[in-house]
């Protein structure tokens, strides 16, 4: 059943995320990454950690990728000009990252991390819930907490200036005061 | 399930992000590839965490999240100052570091 | 004052007189220049008194002294000082060289006087007699290399005197050319010489060479010959001699004190300085001694027909050099010293003479133009027959007496030695009469318009022009000044040739064979160790030598007599009748074009060579190959480069393959 689960899901992700790489125009890319990021909150929910598959679906999906839809609905459709440029690129990109896959595969399969190839050790009630995350945040990660928050702030201000309309500084006439 | 399994699709998706950041033209969709990247991540961690009983690793995935939602809110940001400035929106045009 | 101080001395004056014209020559008015130049010889020529009575207060056996100032070399073996070796033989040397040098100094203090170099040309020519006697003074090696290179440069600084004029400086590079060949010799010896014995002063190298080196062995003979080398170029002996003619470009004083008295008497000094080497080589001797025999006999002949005044005295000396060689390499060291003594003094002589003959022609010089100048130049003929005289040997000369004493030696010598006692009294008829060839051309015959003009009062006058090939001059610096002048008018000249005068008619009177032997005791201090220097001839021998030199030289005069004086037409008709002979003895039996075909010709081959296939090809080619691999490295390196993002993205994710791909392999 969980392997059933854990198909769809991967499904979805990966057909999210091709479709992202694929789709030309970026509106319908934004699209398919909704799904994928969908089919991840699933994979999550699989893998016991309710609170962040919660907070995959509500943030990110539900507000970045809404800001990523207002952008893209702006900024409008942008013709990619089919030839490329840079020679080779079209032919060596998937080739090193496929690569880089292979070789993350085999450093995953071929490890000698115990835990790997089983289904992983009984976990207690309450892994993965809002409250112990909570409690570690509050209490183990507190700082790491405070950051974050700290980021966003200046994020957030950074962004409102960045696309704020630039005001014409007039040049001040040459009297003295 | 073998954990395995969501380790090998971690770096699938994490290797097609990487395609798509090397491919795409525009910065917008620049940015989804480098979404799907962090999300790849994002389901690394998730899985060790599961893997190894330590709920640390889901403290972590939501701090990358954290990270990853400032720094599309950045980068959107200034595509839109692009955009308003009559800069095309396309990453082959900014090549001033050419030697 | 010792010997050895009263040297130092005899070094420093002349040093010191050309470094303050130098340094002040804008400062001496009128003829300072020339004053101080005479002053610095003549009071090195005292100085050399001075040595020379020191040293005769010594016994005979003590003679060799040595002094030296600070360490010259001294590192890995070798230890050279700069030091000077006071003997007789060197005493005798810088006599001769001082004495002879203050009479050509004060010649030509009014001789070039109009010549815009003035200071310039006694700065050299007292630079020169400095060179020239730190060569003499040197008591080793080293030194001696130190004077050989100094006296090459005076002697092309002087050649080149005057430097716009082509035929002169080319004269001059000729003749350096020339000496370099001579300089390469000499090292090499050197070099051999401290190989084997381990060191450079004169006296340990003749101390050590008997015990080390035996009879002709191959080592001594090469050292002997590469002397030879050097000896040769210097004194413009076979087959190093063809520049001597051309150096009759410099001014006449500096063919009177180079190339006559002074210079080309360093080879001589030089095979009868290392004389326990020789002895030890017969075959380089012997070598030498026919070398001589060959210049003697050659240069003779060319003398005979050659026009040019200066170029016959030239050849004349180059002939006579010949015998001095021949003299010092048979073991007749005595007589080959005492012609080069009386040799300076006539030849300087001569060439003061011819100076003052072609001051009146306005620099023209050749003989067919002259004429009858007994009368309009009486105190220069004079002179210019007494010289003439002590060169054809006629009896009761200077050089009556040093000729024959060396081809006497020869005959006694034995064995094939005949050979050079035959050969040498027939070049000595050849002598008397190529010189009174000269004396009955200028002297005698039909006034030519120059010597008109001086009877007249006037000195004949030119448009400046060179003598050898007509090309227009002027008279600024770099060009003979305006201005000539004749003994007869400078009182200078006329003091100067007047004291060489005297002195080759009596110098001979110091070794009248069974009368006096001035020299031959005189120079025992050098020459005790040698096993050729036997003693004199028999007496009654050597006046059968002086007979056959009287008999020859009186054959010789006469046969010039009735050519040119009796019968003129003679000289032409066999001119005609011998014309092949003539013509290969006018162009000097052609050692001109020999060596251009064997030596030059091939060296500008390879040079062209070298610089056609060596540096355009294979060192440019290197230089720029590697500039073009450089420059296409770096243009395919800057592809990378691109300005594009998604390619520098590209690169970060081959390298993280990479890497991962260096990990994964590292750890399984």
């Amino acid at each position: 059943m969980e392997a059933v689960a854990f198909f769809i899901g991967a499904l979805g992700a990966m057909g999210g995320a091709v479709a992202v790489i694929a789709l030309r125009n970026p509106f319908y890319s934004v699209l398919a990454l909704i799904v994928h990021l969908f089919s991840l909150a699933g994979l999550f929910l699989l893998l016991h950690a309710e609170f962040v598959a919660a907070a995959q679906i509500v943030v990110y999906a539900g507000a970045v990728m809404v800001l990523y839809v207002f952008v893209a609905a702006y900024v409008g459709n942008i013709e990619e000009p089919m030839w490329e440029p840079i020679a080779g690129q079209r032919l060596l990109a998937p080739l090193m990252a496929s690569a880089l896959f292979v070789e993350l595969t085999i450093a995953i399969t071929g490890s000698s991390l115990k835990a790997l190839g089983t289904n992983g050790p009984t976990i207690p009630f309450g892994f993965g819930q809002p409250a112990s995350i909570g409690r570690f945040f509050l209490e183990r990660f507190l700082i790491v907490f405070e950051a974050a928050s700290i980021l966003l702030l200046v994020a957030a201000v950074g962004a409102v200036v960045l696309a704020g309309r630039r005001r014409t500084t007039a040049v001040p006439s040459g009297e003295p005061t | 399930m073998n954990m395995d399994w969501y380790l090998v699709l971690s770096a699938l998706l994490f290797a097609t992000g990487a395609v798509g950041v090397l491919i795409r033209r525009s910065p917008v969709v620049i940015l989804l590839c480098l979404e799907l990247m962090l999300n790849a991540g994002n389901l690394a961690l998730i899985t060790f965490s599961r893997m190894l009983g330590d709920q640390q690793g889901q403290i972590f995935a939501i701090v990358v999240m954290v990270v990853a939602a400032c720094e599309v809110v950045v980068g959107l940001g200034l595509i839109v100052a692009m955009y308003r400035r009559r800069i095309p929106l396309n990453v082959d045009d900014l090549r001033q570091l050419r030697g | 004052m010792s010997a050895t101080t009263y040297a130092w001395l005899v070094l420093a004056l002349p040093l010191a007189g050309s470094l303050t014209i130098a340094f002040g020559y804008r400062l001496w008015p009128g003829r300072a220049a020339g004053w101080i130049g005479t002053a610095a010889i003549g009071l090195a020529f005292l100085a050399s008194i001075g040595a020379l009575t020191q040293l005769l207060g010594e016994p005979s056996e003590h003679r060799q002294l040595t002094s030296s100032l600070w360490d010259y070399a001294s590192a890995a073996g070798v230890n050279v000082k700069l030091g000077i070796l006071v003997d007789p033989l060197s005493v005798f040397m810088i006599l001769v060289v001082t004495g002879v040098s203050t009479l050509i100094h004060l010649y030509s203090v009014s001789y070039v006087e109009s010549d815009r170099g003035y200071a310039r040309f006694f700065s050299y020519l007292n630079f020169f007699v400095f060179s020239m006697l730190l060569l003499l003074l040197a008591g080793n090696f080293v030194l001696l290399i130190v004077g050989w290179a100094f006296v090459g440069f005076a002697s092309y600084a002087l050649i080149s005197f005057w430097y716009r004029r082509e035929t002169a400086t080319k004269a001059g590079m000729k003749a350096f050319v020339i000496n370099v060949v001579g300089d390469v010799g000499l090292v090499l010896a050197a070099f051999f010489v401290f190989r084997e014995l381990h060191a450079f002063d004169y006296l340990t190298v003749f101390q050590g060479a008997a015990g080390h080196f035996h009879t002709n062995q191959g080592v001594v003979v090469a050292i002997c010959l590469l002397l030879l080398v050097g000896a040769f170029a210097k004194s413009a002996q076979l087959p190093l001699h063809t520049w001597l003619p051309d150096a009759m470009e410099g001014p006449t004083p500096v063919s009177a004190l180079i190339h006559a008295a002074t210079m080309v008497t360093a080879g001589v000094y030089l095979i009868a300085r290392m004389h326990p080497l020789f002895e030890l080589a017969p075959t380089a001797a012997d070598i030498a001694a026919f070398i001589g025999l060959a210049t003697v006999i050659v240069a003779a002949s060319i003398a005979l027909v050659v026009t040019d005044l200066k170029r016959i005295i030239a050849y004349s000396t180059m002939s006579q050099i010949g015998y001095m060689v021949v003299g010092v390499s048979i073991g007749a060291y005595t007589a080959g010293m005492f012609h080069l003594m009386t040799h300076a003094f006539f030849k300087a002589l001569l060439f003061m003479a011819a100076g003052s003959v072609i001051a009146a022609m306005a620099s023209r010089q050749d003989i067919d133009r002259m004429g009858g100048f007994r009368r309009s130049l009486p105190y220069t003929s004079l002179l210019l027959i007494v010289g003439a005289l002590a060169l054809s040997g006629f009896p009761g000369t200077s050089g009556f007496f040093s000729k024959d004493e060396i081809l006497v030696f020869a005959a006694e010598r034995g064995g094939f030695y005949w050979i050079f006692a035959i050969a040498g009294y027939a070049a000595a008829a050849m002598t008397a009469f190529y010189s009174f060839r000269i004396v009955f051309r200028v002297c005698y015959g039909e006034p030519c318009p120059e010597a008109e003009a001086l009877r007249e009062g006037h000195m004949a006058h030119a448009e400046p022009e060179n003598p050898v090939t007509g090309e227009p001059e002027d008279t600024d610096v770099g060009f003979p000044g305006p201005e000539h002048h004749v003994a007869e008018q400078a009182r200078s000249m006329a003091i100067a040739m007047g004291c060489l005068g005297l002195a080759a008619l009596v110098g001979g009177f110091v070794q009248i064979p069974g009368v006096s032997d001035a020299i031959g005791h005189f120079l025992e201090g050098t020459f005790a160790n040698s096993k050729l220097a036997t003693g004199n001839p028999p007496t009654g021998d050597a006046y059968l030598g002086l007979l056959a030199g009287a008999v020859v030289s009186v054959l010789g005069i006469g046969l010039a007599y009735l050519l040119y004086v009796v019968r003129p037409g003679l000289a032409p008709a066999l001119r005609t009748r011998l014309s092949g002979v003539h013509r290969f003895l006018v162009n000097r039996w052609y050692f001109d074009e020999l060596i251009d075909a064997v030596v030059v010709r091939p060296t500008l081959w390879l040079g062209r060579f070298f610089d056609d296939v060596i540096e355009r090809r294979v060192v440019q080619g290197l230089v720029e190959g590697t500039v073009g691999v450089v420059r296409g490295t770096s243009t395919a390196v800057r592809f990378a480069q691109s300005g594009f993002v998604r390619a520098y993205a590209l690169l970060l994710i081959t390298g993280f393959a990479g890497l991962g791909l260096y990990f994964l392999i590292v750890s399984s």
